[in-house]
């Protein structure tokens, strides 16, 4: 299919999706480094591009408040954050999950405070990592825009209807112009397609009226959240699909997580986002030196693909999982206890290690990169390590 | 200028069922009731979390044959704010799921969820101009949770958080005004009413959901158990609260400030609604004497506002 190549910066690019998207309704409120997404969507809106509805509300609680209304109607809704406003949204994300509302949401990943820091890390999806959505992550500018493409379809799939939240890393893949492919926006609209109100619920239904969002007590919550639990494991199975098809279409295959020379390799590195691109580099160069080393990249953190990835490390006799995130007072970054607790059933575990790193949008080069794999390399020859370290911190 | 009148009333559908949870003798149920029976079927109703909603909608029970959502405490105008919007945007593409040409957007929440928590959510609604109408039944406590003070809890007034004990007397600030926040929006329409007052609040919502844009009611709502009075007397407390000017009826149409009931020149004095409540028994104590002339001092004080405001002082 003929694509068109461009140079846009992440969130010139998700902008540019969501505008082949065609959704009806848009809250939005500012952080940085959001911004920009929603500015240009804005802008697309002021031109006559799409005819989407923007609510421009008060706060992020009242995006995500707003972006509820809108969905339960049946309308195509989004919203965009980054740090304290996902955090104040919060207590609304759950909400939204629990009401299975296809919401599509990117999370511009940002420090938490304080001390306040406008800087990439990923604070901010991991507290709200068991709310419920799906969670998705992306490397680079072309995997943010083809997931804001392809989200909309794992959400609003009738068997999943879940809010899907797209990861990417503030300014490092939001602020940076990158050239991609983006689809013709009649062909990405085909791959999209429109909204079906037939099915679903909505509150506009005024033929069959309905109570959404009940208060719950002890006779129906639990099988409730169920119904939460049992839509999140059918979602891999709609996601793959999606994924493949994305895959015909552009030449572009995703999987639950990317495997980059991991064959035969004795030391896996585990991260999420941008700096697997870092990764690859610095493992495309240990290679040349004959370090058996590969690199696990994340797409599908929720729901978390267990099973898959422990067999996909069970070969490696070191893994490094690499977390943009503290878990305070807990013992290593939320990643690594996902990794760690999936590989515990595997009959031969590899050694698992854990690298705290990037928090506050700390720079991590080739060198760190380096560094972690030469510590790797310590422990699969015997070396005693500690289980949790810090990466490119000043001590 | 809209019309309403007990015939035409006694004629349109009951919109809340009976068999809620509502304690005996509440009247929010009955302001709800009397709300839904003059906007009728075509309307999506938002309520915040509190009292209205816990009772009216116990899953699997729902006692509303409109559409009705909830989704927390604090974010109810801005909950339905979005589905105003999406209306209009679904409206527009020609894609509802049923036609309709006019769809009434109601949201309520009670004083906490609309004096306090949810004041911003309400301000952002109402200054972005969404064609809905937000209506606060005030039973000037939390109730849902067990009568915590509010922004709206009266001068005096015995509370969980705010007790009269040795030392202390009740909550020991006036309420703020939400009504004037609301006017102070330039919004199209505000006002105050009760339930006992049924005509001139079926006007009002009448009014409020005539009039293109945002719209705000402030309803007063006795409750019986966090007031602390006979079941039976919720409408008569009511009555009460206007006579003795605790509760004006007014409109604020446009800006423009309108009596909509006339206080007597020899009103009640308030001592005599403060007695009828469990709420106010120790104001009653010896030594207490100068709170009810605070609260005395207070409403006459706003009332001479009030009337100066509508032109009639
Ligand atoms: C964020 C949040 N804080 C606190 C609560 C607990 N809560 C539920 S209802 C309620 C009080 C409601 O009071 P009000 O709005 O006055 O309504 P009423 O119950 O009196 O009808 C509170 C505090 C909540 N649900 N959410």
């Amino acid at each position: 299919m003929k694509q068109i190549y461009v140079g846009l910066t992440g969130n010139e690019a998700v902008a540019t999706a969501f505008k082949q998207a065609r959704p009806h309704v848009a809250p939005a409120f500012p952080i940085t480094p959001q911004t920009e997404m929603m500015h240009k969507f804005a802008d697309f809106v002021a031109d006559g591009v799409v005819d989407t509805e923007m609510i421009l509300v008060e706060s992020e609680h009242s995006a995500m408040s707003a972006a509820i209304g809108s969905a339960a109607t049946g309308a195509r809704t989004f919203t965009a954050t980054s740090s304290a406003g996902f955090a104040l949204m919060w207590e609304v994300v759950y909400i939204a999950a629990s009401l299975r509302l296809p919401i599509c949401m990117p999370v511009v990943n940002r420090a938490l405070s304080g001390n306040i820091n406008i800087h990439n890390d990923h604070s901010d999806a991991m507290g709200g990592r068991d709310a419920g959505w799906i969670q998705l992550w992306c490397e680079n500018t072309q995997e943010a825009y083809d997931h804001a493409l392809m989200c909309w379809r794992i959400a609003e799939h009738k068997d999943v209807r879940l809010p899907v939240m797209i990861n990417y890393d503030g300014f490092i893949i939001s602020h940076t112009a990158e050239s991609l492919h983006i689809l013709p926006d009649e062909d990405a609209w085909k791959f999209i397609g429109p909204k079906d109100l037939k099915t679903g619920y909505s509150l506009l239904d005024m033929d069959h009226p309905i109570t959404v969002g009940p208060l719950d007590l002890t006779d129906y919550y639990f099988e409730h959240k169920v119904s939460q639990i049992e839509a999140l494991k059918r979602a891999p199975k709609y996601i793959a699909e999606v994924y493949k098809e994305f895959g015909q279409l552009t030449g572009r295959h995703y999987s639950f997580f990317e495997e980059y020379r991991t064959d035969d390799a004795d030391l896996v590195i585990v991260a999420l986002g941008s700096t697997a691109g870092t990764a690859k580099d610095v493992i495309d160069a240990q290679r040349e030196k004959g370090v058996k080393v590969g690199l696990l990249k994340i797409h599908m953190f929720r729901p978390f693909p267990a099973v898959e990835l422990a067999k996909a490390l069970s070969k490696a006799k070191v893994v490094g999982v690499m977390d943009k995130s503290a878990s305070f007072g807990g013992w290593g970054g939320p990643l690594f206890n996902e990794i760690r607790s999936a590989l515990y059933d595997l009959p031969a575990r590899p050694k698992i290690h854990n690298w705290i790193y990037g928090l506050g949008g700390r720079d991590t080069d080739t060198k760190q990169i380096v560094s972690l794999i030469e510590q790797l390399q310590a422990i699969a020859k015997g070396r005693e390590a500690e289980t949790v370290n810090l990466l490119g911190v000043r001590l | 200028m809209a019309v309403v009148n007990l015939q035409t009333l006694s004629k349109n559908e009951d919109l809340l069922t009976g068999g809620h949870r509502a304690c005996a003798g509440c009247t929010g149920s009955n302001i709800l009731r009397q709300i839904m029976l003059t906007a009728g079927r075509d309307t999506v109703v938002g309520g915040a979390t509190g009292c209205m909603e816990v009772v009216t909608t116990i899953f699997p029970y729902t006692a509303w044959k409109t559409p009705f959502i909830h989704s927390a405490f604090e974010n109810c105008a801005a909950t339905v704010s979005g589905a105003e919007t999406a209306y209009r945007a679904l409206k527009k593409r020609g894609e509802l799921p049923v036609p309709r040409e006019q769809i009434n957007f109601i949201a309520f929440g009670g004083d906490g969820g609309t004096y306090d928590i949810g004041l911003q959510s309400l301000s952002g609604a109402m200054e972005r101009g969404h064609n809905m109408l937000y209506v606060c039944y005030d039973n000037e406590a939390y109730m849902n949770t067990g009568i915590q003070r509010s922004g709206a809890t009266p001068f005096g007034a015995h509370t969980s958080t705010a007790p009269a004990g040795k030392v202390k007397q009740g909550k020991d600030r006036h309420r703020k005004d939400l009504t004037k926040i609301m006017v102070a929006h330039n919004i199209p329409y505000v006002a105050q009413t009760t339930p006992f007052h049924w005509k001139d609040l079926q006007m009002k919502v009448r009014k409020a959901l005539d009039v293109e844009g945002p719209a705000f009611l402030n309803i007063l709502m006795p409750c019986t158990v966090g007031w602390g009075f006979d079941p039976a007397l919720g409408m008569e407390l009511a009555k009460m609260a206007t006579e003795c000017n605790f509760w004006p009826l007014f409109e604020v149409e446009n800006g423009e400030y309108k009596l909509t009931y006339k206080p007597k020149a020899d009103r009640t004095p308030i001592e005599e609604w403060l007695k009828t409540q469990v709420r106010f028994k120790h104001l009653f104590k010896p030594g207490n004497e100068g709170l009810i002339v605070e609260i005395q001092r207070w409403v006459d004080d706003e009332q001479r506002k009030l009337l100066k405001l509508c032109g009639e002082a």
